[in-house]
């Protein structure tokens, strides 16, 4: 290594790459046709880790901050709506999703860091699909529609795997929209480095039925059907004792085995009932 | 490429590769040094600047993204013989010892005071979660910025003492 690599240590890791400011939806997705291999950044919390780690080397970086109609929250009957490019310190703080469905202020509140949750937003979070994150058993549990550039999502159709969505190359989303619960409450065990999911449950009850969302658990977030089961009809704490909890799918790594998740789950479930 | 981006209320034009990071061009462009790099995994907060008055670590910004934006770093903050009330405090109360997490740390308990409804001292420990001291175990740190908060924003803080 030179001693010039070494003083522009920090930047100079990066691979190179062309910088645009998209001022508009047309823009962004007109920039991300035209370029060889275009990227889009939303709050960068991610993607720019994932630059300074030389795992991905796109052409051009697409900023979608400019785009004013990414942003902002507003409730619309029973419909709390989410500008894509809002930020978790944003939701975490709105009067509008602290009226409407509480447990998502308090979700947010619980991702990352404060100077994370300056720059993160929903929609970045949301479409990197990240197995650990918190918005995906939102999107999964609150009868929810992921809107793109192309067409509404179903929220429960949106994750299909590790990082993998529904997503087609150049579709962007522009918003997110929940439906708002009777009730609801999120229970997290998080990751006491990385404040990561390592298990995260959401319960809502819409007239009367329990939905039951997880992430962190498996590829990514998905409906815990079995539980939903057990809980319509008894909605107790002995109910999710006695529920199987299917770990061929869970993740197994140095934070947590399959098993371990899967009680995670039976725990992060209970304090979502009780919090209920 | 060209960034205009007002730091510490001055307005500088900035000649930047488009992936530089903000806490590289404050440090080599503009000679602040102050604004620390400890891990640049974005997980010690050490590198923590203001951006358009939030508190964001700068180590995990592309400088492109501030163009148009102000950001303020602990040099913006106060002087020796004017010290802002976060740093005087941290003087006051020893909240420090090698020094090197301190930059980050006062830039965050100045958005922590200003950002946050209530702080008392369960809320400022959650709200260092983004920042790492490796010396001091917080709570002297914990001490300064429930006292800077007392003078700062006296009406937020709901109890009398950190101890």
């Amino acid at each position: 290594m030179s001693a010039e690599q070494i003083l522009i240590w920090g930047g100079g890791i990066m691979y190179e790459f062309k910088y645009h400011k998209a001022s508009s939806l047309d823009e962004a997705q007109s920039l991300k046709t035209n370029t060889a291999d275009g990227i889009y950044l939303a709050g960068g919390q991610t993607l720019i880790p994932t630059f300074k780690q030389r795992l991905a080397a796109p052409s051009d970086v697409i900023d979608l901050a400019g785009i004013e109609e990414l942003r902002g929250i507003s409730t619309s009957g029973s419909v709390l709506s989410i500008g894509a490019m809002t930020l978790h310190a944003e939701v975490a703080a709105s009067t509008e999703v602290r009226d409407s469905i509480p447990a998502l202020a308090v979700l947010a509140g619980l991702i990352g860091d404060a100077q994370v949750r300056n720059r993160g937003t929903i929609g970045g979070s949301v479409a990197n699909s990240d197995p650990a994150a918190d918005y995906p058993a939102a999107v999964v549990t609150l009868n929810s529609s992921v809107i793109t550039t192309q067409r509404t999502i179903v929220g429960t159709e949106f994750f299909q795997g590790l990082f993998e969505t529904a997503l087609t190359e150049g579709e962007l989303i522009t918003r997110l929209e929940f439906t708002v619960p009777d009730r609801c409450a999120y229970a997290k065990f998080p990751n006491p480095a990385s404040r990561y999911a390592v298990v995260g449950v959401m319960i809502a009850e819409y007239s009367g039925k329990i939905q039951v969302g997880v992430t962190g658990a498996a590829g990514c977030a998905f409906r815990a059907l079995a539980l939903e089961d057990a809980l319509n009809s008894d909605a107790s704490s002995a109910a999710i004792d006695a529920v199987h909890i299917d770990v061929e799918n869970f993740n197994s790594d140095m934070h947590a085995s399959a098993e371990y998740r899967a009680q995670l789950v039976r725990v992060m479930a209970k304090r979502a009932l009780a919090a209920l | 490429m060209k960034i205009s981006v007002t730091v510490n209320g001055v307005d500088e034009e900035l000649e930047i590769t488009p992936n530089a990071l903000l806490a590289d061009v404050i440090r080599d462009q503009l000679y602040l040094s102050g604004t620390h790099i400890g891990c640049d995994t974005s997980q010690c907060g050490a590198c923590t600047v203001h951006l358009n008055g939030m508190a964001v670590k700068a180590c995990t910004v592309l400088a492109a993204q501030v163009d148009g934006q102000a950001v303020t770093t602990i040099e913006g903050i106060g002087s020796p013989a004017d010290l802002h009330p976060m740093q005087a405090a941290f003087k006051e109360h020893h909240a420090l010892q090698c020094g090197f997490c301190t930059p980050g740390m006062i830039m965050r308990g100045i958005d922590l005071v200003n950002n946050s409804e209530v702080l008392d001292e369960a809320a400022i420990r959650e709200g260092l979660e983004g920042n790492i001291c490796r010396c001091t175990g917080y709570h002297n740190i914990v001490k300064a910025m429930f006292n800077a908060a007392l003078e700062m924003a006296p009406g937020k803080t709901t109890e009398q003492e950190v101890v």
